[in-house]
């Protein structure tokens, strides 16, 4: 009886409250600053204060003679530790090496050269300041299209500051710029951003020199990559390494990474035989954890009169930084991959150019690629449109691929899995009252008020993804365990860092099971505990992470039937799970879940053949990405007087494919929002021209906050993905990735009748200010400079080989 | 970040601390907190000694005092923002307050660290400028009173002597007159990329007095006496014209986020709607 009563999904689709907030607002948490062991040492690391200098000599003794002070050293004294992965493999990509402490030359504000260990914080900080460095500063390449052109060089040995080049091309360019009605073309710059997660980032490590076992607990979305690249670095078998992440406050990216950091402390405690802390402070958080973006684009696109796209080409250069963090090389070509946007476009030319800076390197954060792509064509759609006087919306909808023509192959060489951008669109218009934004639109800029509507339809890559496309493989594991109370332990290979998966998780498994979420526990970063896995990046720990836990559940479900079955002596194939029970269908025996699984481990009456215990793991490989789509609308007014930009509405219809918990999916959609509308008005990293970091700190480095941002309208549509059996694509930066164009969209808009075209961001005030007032200087103008693709890339062509190409004018 | 070691005193009377502070080379009053901690854990500051003056009893207070308002050095921002003697006497500080940072600095920042810091983006210095009130400075020789037009001399410096304390800052009723204060926030900071302070007379119909005060443009903060007198006695509808003389005596400063001469163009925008918004309480 129990079992009819139970609903096939009792749990997923719920707005369940988080299981893990109670200990997170209380502050009851731990996270690695939080950990203390007996005997622990405290480390601080010297920096560099300049962007590019020769270390002439270092004086270290009067900070070991310091009170207090265990060590201190420097990078010469790290002979047995390799070199800062970098797991971009590009053809023809230059890697610099990258020692975790200086050796001999520092490339930008903020590389470590020294660190110095003490009994206690404060010593270890106020002998840092003793560590005298002789530095003969260089001049340094900070601006990435110069450095380019010459200059100062990052890594003389190259003889260049070019990184690599890497294009993807595809169709006929050629005939489709031939054949165009209008080209237009736009320089556009994605600027410099700095992750700032709310948890800085900190390591503590402890070697048992008996045992020869290395622990490291470390803020980080990769522990078990981690722990690998650690046993790299110190050349210690990786079976005596463990890395466990205790709770991790943030990431977006910036902590799927291997900093040196996480190579010197662990080397520190095997050297000094004790534990050692180090907790990174927030300045050193901008200067030395990875930034994003930071590309400029020149991009043209031909279309015909009519609004159809005919080709795209682009040259994107991206500003690197000094060194190749994990990831830095891969994160501009995943914007070409996706540079087609929502729309079908037959014929790409995009080059990437990635460039050596005497700055900190840049990686993935949060979007990793996608939001460059997405405002590059989400910007250049509505560039068009303004050349052909078409209505953004239209434009849009005359180039989606149709919902019956997924999944869809892209020229750039990756298929969508399923897709309906017409009803996204449809939705977030109706949502927003779009005629009648419109309408206020018209009367407001005849009494000198600019209102501007953006429009902005993304796509994006999640759930990464097939091993092929990925550098460390792109599979995942989970583990289901039913204990032999009855309760339900998972381990997931994913690593959770505020998405909320401990919740999400137990509700799939809950519904599985017919037990309730409470009986279970999500267990993750912890290697010793955890099978391997991958990690929670790219929007994957649901669609990879989640189906591997879905698959190993259902291997502990057959093997619970089968015993069930036996036990109430009916055909495994009758038996279902719900209300805390496994019975029978079409009969009317039961038995307690417990019972079953007490069973499973007494061991007194099993099947023939029946191993003990109730345990699955899977390790689950997709056969593509998955690729969620939206709409997001938003009004924005423009101040005449002070050019400053006020978002009065923002509408986002996302579709995530299936949703596991509504409540987890509109955190991470409003999250990814206000991050997106940081990048669109506030936040840049800015160095000035000596390569020195001018927003050190958060008094200058602008992070959004609740007062500037609007009230976010949400819904959803659902398209389930056909990649995996929960239909899910993953969330986690869907609102980053569609929400910055639009903000900029809607601030063009406003100025369009001034003739401004393009604004770079941020759109800080006075930026705004003085483009509309250079606007208003000059009536008649209607377009600010246009992009030079074709003259830019015939130019680096000519660089290297002479070979011209030609631009229809 | 972690402060260079210093010494902790704190005082439990204003003698012992103005005897602290005439005694020890290199020290520092704390109030607050909210701009010498952060300068101290950035090492930007390193002073020998802290004189916390937190424990001084009687340093906190609001009280009516006769044809002023006084308030202790102690003060907080929110206890300003909130204390009822102000809607209706002396409406321009408690404005001011309310616009400062945030919560938490609302909650620990005092007027008198605040104006004694004299940072040249603080809120305050534009209500004190156009509200002409009094600081009150006491030293082991007795109390100095200084108008709010000699209090700031320069980039983050004051009148106040070295042996001085701030205690007490007097702010004048304005019944009967209109006063607002405008402000344009630095999106990280709080501080003001500029801010107006402005009260307004009004006789019949037209601008009888006004006086403004200007923060965040130049080294300090300034008022502005040419868009005064060339409102004395003018009809509100003068207000657009003179608010363009805003910032005509005073050397901008620029930075990152607002150039010299953006800065210059917000004061006029924010003197005229400041003026605006003063004129219009007038005339309720």
């Amino acid at each position: 009886m129990a079992a009819a009563k139970a609903k096939p999904s009792k749990w997923v689709g719920r707005r369940m409250p988080r299981k893990e907030d109670p200990r997170l607002i209380q502050g009851i948490s731990h996270y690695t600053d939080d950990l203390r062991l007996t005997g622990m040492l405290h480390c601080v690391f010297v920096r560099s204060p300049h962007a590019n200098a020769k270390i002439q000599s270092m004086e270290t003794a009067a900070a070991r003679a310091s009170e207090g002070v265990v060590a201190v050293i420097t990078g010469k004294d790290l002979t047995d530790v390799n070199s800062v992965p970098c797991a971009g493999a590009l053809p023809d990509l230059k890697v610099p090496p990258h020692p975790p402490l200086a050796k001999g030359h520092v490339r930008y504000v903020g590389e470590p050269v020294a660190a110095v260990v003490a009994e206690d914080f404060y010593a270890a900080r106020d002998a840092a300041e003793l560590v005298a460095v002789d530095y003969e500063s260089l001049p340094a390449a900070v601006d990435m299209e110069k450095a380019l052109e010459g200059g100062a060089l990052v890594h003389p040995q190259f003889g260049t500051n070019l990184a690599f080049t890497h294009g993807l091309k595809n169709g006929d360019i050629t005939g489709a710029f031939q054949r165009a009605d209008v080209v237009v073309g736009e320089r556009l710059v994605n600027q410099r951003l700095a992750p700032v997660a709310m948890e800085t980032r900190g390591v503590l490590a402890q070697y048992l020199p008996g045992e020869g076992t290395m622990t490291v607990w470390s803020s980080t979305q990769i522990p078990h990559l981690l722990k690998t690249q650690i046993s790299l670095m110190l050349g210690m078998p990786e079976t005596l390494v463990r890395v466990v992440t205790p709770e991790v406050g943030g990431g977006f990216g910036s902590k799927l990474n291997v900093y040196g950091e996480e190579a010197v402390v662990p080397w520190l405690a095997r050297k000094l035989g004790r534990p050692v802390k180090w907790a990174e402070t927030r300045r050193e958080n901008m200067a030395a954890t990875i930034h994003g973006r930071d590309q400029i684009n020149y991009v043209e696109l031909a279309l015909k009169r009519d609004g159809t796209l005919l080709g795209l080409r682009a040259l994107l250069l991206a500003d690197l930084g000094a060194y190749h963090q994990l990831l830095t090389p891969i994160i501009p070509t995943l914007t070409a991959l996706l540079i087609t946007g929502c729309y079908k476009i037959p014929a790409v030319d995009v080059e990437v150019v990635g460039v050596f800076t005497n700055k900190m390197s840049t990686d993935a954060y949060r979007g990793a690629g996608r939001p460059e792509a997405t405002y590059i064509i989400e910007r250049m759609v509505d560039v068009a449109a303004g050349a052909l006087k078409m209505d953004p919306t239209e434009i849009r909808r005359k180039n989606f691929p149709k919902a019956s023509q997924f999944p869809f192959n892209t020229s750039t060489g990756i298929i969508y899995d399923s897709g309906n951008y017409q009803e996204t669109l449809k939705r977030a218009l109706h949502m927003a009252g779009y005629d009648k934004l419109r309408a206020r639109q018209k009367a407001g800029w005849k009494q000198g008020k600019y209102y501007g509507i953006g429009v902005s339809t993304y796509v994006e890559i999640c759930a990464m993804g097939p091993s092929t496309a990925m550098p460390a493989g792109g599979w995942e594991s989970g583990t289901v365990r039913v204990e032999p109370t009855g309760k339900v332990t998972v381990l997931t290979g994913a690593s959770p860092h505020g998405q909320g998966q401990e919740t999400s998780f137990a509700q799939i498994v809950a519904d599985e099971f017919g037990i309730e979420p409470a009986d279970v526990t999500v267990v993750h970063g912890d290697t010793a505990a955890v099978p391997y896995g991958i990690g929670t990046f790219g929007s994957r720990a649901t669609a990879v992470g989640g189906t591997a836990m879905y698959f190993a559940t259902q291997k502990v479900k057959t093997k619970m039937a089968t015993l069930a079955a036996h036990l109430m002596g009916v055909k495994p194939a009758q038996v279902i799970f719900g209300g805390g029970r496994v019975s029978a269908k079409g009969s009317k025996k039961s038995l307690a879940f417990g019972e079953v699984v007490g069973a499973a481990y007494v061991a007194k009456n099993l099947p023939p053949g029946f191993e003990p215990g109730l345990e699955g793991t899977h390790f689950f490989e997709p056969s593509n990405f998955t690729f969620p789509f939206g709409a997001h609308v938003c009004s924005v007014e423009v101040d005449a007087e002070t050019g400053e930009v006020k978002v009065d509405k923002y509408v986002a219809v996302d579709d995530c494919g299936n949703v596991i918990n509504p409540l987890l999916v509109e955190g991470q959609i409003h999250g990814g929002i206000v991050q997106a509308i940081g990048q669109a008005l506030y936040e840049e990293v800015l160095y000035n021209e000596d390569g020195q970091l001018v927003t050190g700190t958060l008094m200058d480095y602008a992070v959004p906050k609740a007062a500037q941002l609007p009230r976010f309208e949400l819904a959803r549509t659902v398209t389930p993905s056909p990649v995996n059996p929960m239909g899910v694509k993953g969330v986690g930066e869907a609102g980053t990735i569609g929400c910055t164009p639009c903000i900029v969209n809607a601030v063009c808009d406003a100025l369009s009748p001034l003739g401004i075209q393009n604004l770079d961001m941020p759109l800080k005030p006075e930026r705004v200010w003085r483009a509309m007032q250079a606007a208003q200087s000059k009536p008649g103008m209607d377009k600010i400079a246009p992009a030079k693709v074709a003259a830019r890339k015939a130019q680096r062509a000519g660089m290297k080989n002479g070979a011209k190409k030609r631009r229809r004018a | 970040m972690i402060a260079a070691a210093f010494e902790y005193e704190s005082p439990r009377t204003l003698g012992e601390a103005l005897a602290l502070l005439a005694s020890r080379p290199d020290a520092k009053l704390l109030a607050g907190g909210h701009s010498l901690l952060p300068a101290m854990k950035l090492r930007v500051a390193a002073p020998a000694t802290l004189i916390d003056l937190g424990r001084i009893f009687g340093l906190s207070y609001i009280r009516n005092a006769g044809d002023k308002i006084a308030i202790g050095a102690m003060t907080t921002h929110a206890e300003i923002a909130a204390c009822d003697l102000f809607p209706a006497a002396s409406p321009l500080l408690a404005e001011t307050a309310a616009h400062i940072g945030d919560v938490q600095v609302r909650n620990r920042g005092t007027i008198g660290g605040s104006l004694a810091h004299a940072d040249p983006a603080a809120d305050y210095p534009a209500a004190i400028l156009a509200l002409d009130a009094e600081m009150v400075a006491m030293s082991e020789r007795g109390e100095r009173v200084i108008p709010a037009r000699k209090f700031f001399t320069g980039l983050m410096t004051t009148a106040l002597r070295p042996n001085e304390i701030l205690t007490e800052v007097r702010v004048p009723k304005t019944t009967g007159a209109g006063a607002a204060y405008r402000k344009f926030h630095h999106p990280a900071s709080g501080f003001a990329v500029v801010g107006v302070a402005a009260v307004v007379k009004l006789r019949g119909g037209n601008i009888e007095s006004a006086a403004i005060g200007i923060t965040g443009v130049g080294m300090h903060a300034y008022r502005a006496s040419a868009v005064e007198a060339a409102l004395r006695g003018r009809p509100l509808s003068a207000i657009a014209t003179a608010a363009e003389k805003a910032a005509g005596q005073v050397e901008a400063l620029g930075d990152s986020y607002a150039s010299a001469e953006y800065r210059r163009h917000l004061a006029q925008v924010f003197t005229r709607r400041a003026l605006q918004a003063a004129a219009k309480a007038a005339g309720k």
